[in-house]
């Protein structure tokens, strides 16, 4: 009985671990990938998916660790990833919104831009 | 649906005062029975069964944390890759969705699927413009889109 507990306990350890690393890397491949990529467009891909993924996963490790170490739910944890899964993509959307609208450019190796081609025939006509 | 909801509270209030205990695991009892009830009488009650709506809410969430882990694995591996051979590039969506609501969580979740982002909305809500990393094919990608996430808003929404 005591030895399957420790086993369970052993489990959710390691499963604690891998949310923690995963998500770390998926941070750190984030950042990575804001620096490797070309334009503003490509970076705010990297900006909003990885990291949104990565601080969650670190924030549902943090959760079951409070729970299991100390006996605590957390729910400050849980609505930090609400909020994180909410914030990241309006504040991309955002950002790309204002750069497209001021004139940054595309990469050059880009193949089309239908928004720029459509606000154009609404200027000429 | 509403007045589904507050059937379904009352039955587990009434199921608090019958067992007379007044915690949460008794009205959870309560509540579940109440579902039970609702479900096997939904002929005498008006407007579809609510939980087929819960339901589809949950199913949109799961789809939605499904595209995340794929999206960040796209651009995990792109990150690594030592020479970027991607064509990225903006391209038009034409959409359905009405209410501001919907196009919100329309927008959001094309932020969070593999190789998309969401740039701009058209003043008249009908197009919506969307950053891709690798388009080769445009028309999948629409087709891919409106399939899936306009789908599943739509049943939540409708």
């Amino acid at each position: 009985m005591r030895n399957s507990l420790k086993r369970v306990l052993l489990l959710i350890k390691i499963i604690i671990s891998l949310l923690l690393l995963s998500g770390t890397f998926f941070v750190l491949s984030g950042s990575l990938g804001i620096l490797r990529f070309p334009d503003i467009y490509t970076r705010l891909h990297a900006a909003t998916k990885a990291a949104t993924l990565g601080v969650a996963g670190v924030l549902l490790g943090a959760f079951l660790f409070l729970y299991v170490e100390n006996g605590i739910i957390s729910g400050k944890l849980i609505l930090g990833i609400i909020f994180i899964l909410i914030t990241a993509p309006v504040s991309g959307h955002m950002i790309s919104r204002a750069a497209h609208s001021k004139g940054v450019e595309l990469w050059e190796h880009s193949i089309r831009d239908d928004l720029k081609r459509d606000q154009k025939q609404k200027d000429g006509s | 649906m509403t007045l589904q909801i507050i059937l379904n509270i009352l039955i587990a209030m009434l199921w608090m005062f019958l067992s007379e205990s007044y915690d949460f695991l008794t009205f959870f009892t309560g509540y579940l029975i109440g579902m039970a009830l609702l479900f096997f009488l939904r002929r005498f009650v008006p407007d579809a069964y609510y939980l087929l709506r819960v339901w589809k809410v949950i199913s949109l969430i799961l789809l939605f944390i499904k595209e995340l882990i794929l999206s960040t694995w796209n651009i995990v591996k792109l990150a690594y890759v030592p020479k970027l051979k991607v064509q990225p590039g903006i391209f038009a969506l034409p959409t359905d969705l009405k209410s501001n609501w919907e196009i919100t969580l329309l927008a959001n979740l094309i932020s969070l699927t593999p190789g998309t982002l969401s740039v701009s909305v058209s003043d008249d809500y009908t197009t919506i413009y969307i950053h891709a990393m690798d388009m080769p094919d445009v028309e999948e990608e629409i087709n891919d889109i409106k399939n899936t996430f306009e789908k599943a808003i739509m049943e939540v929404t409708r």
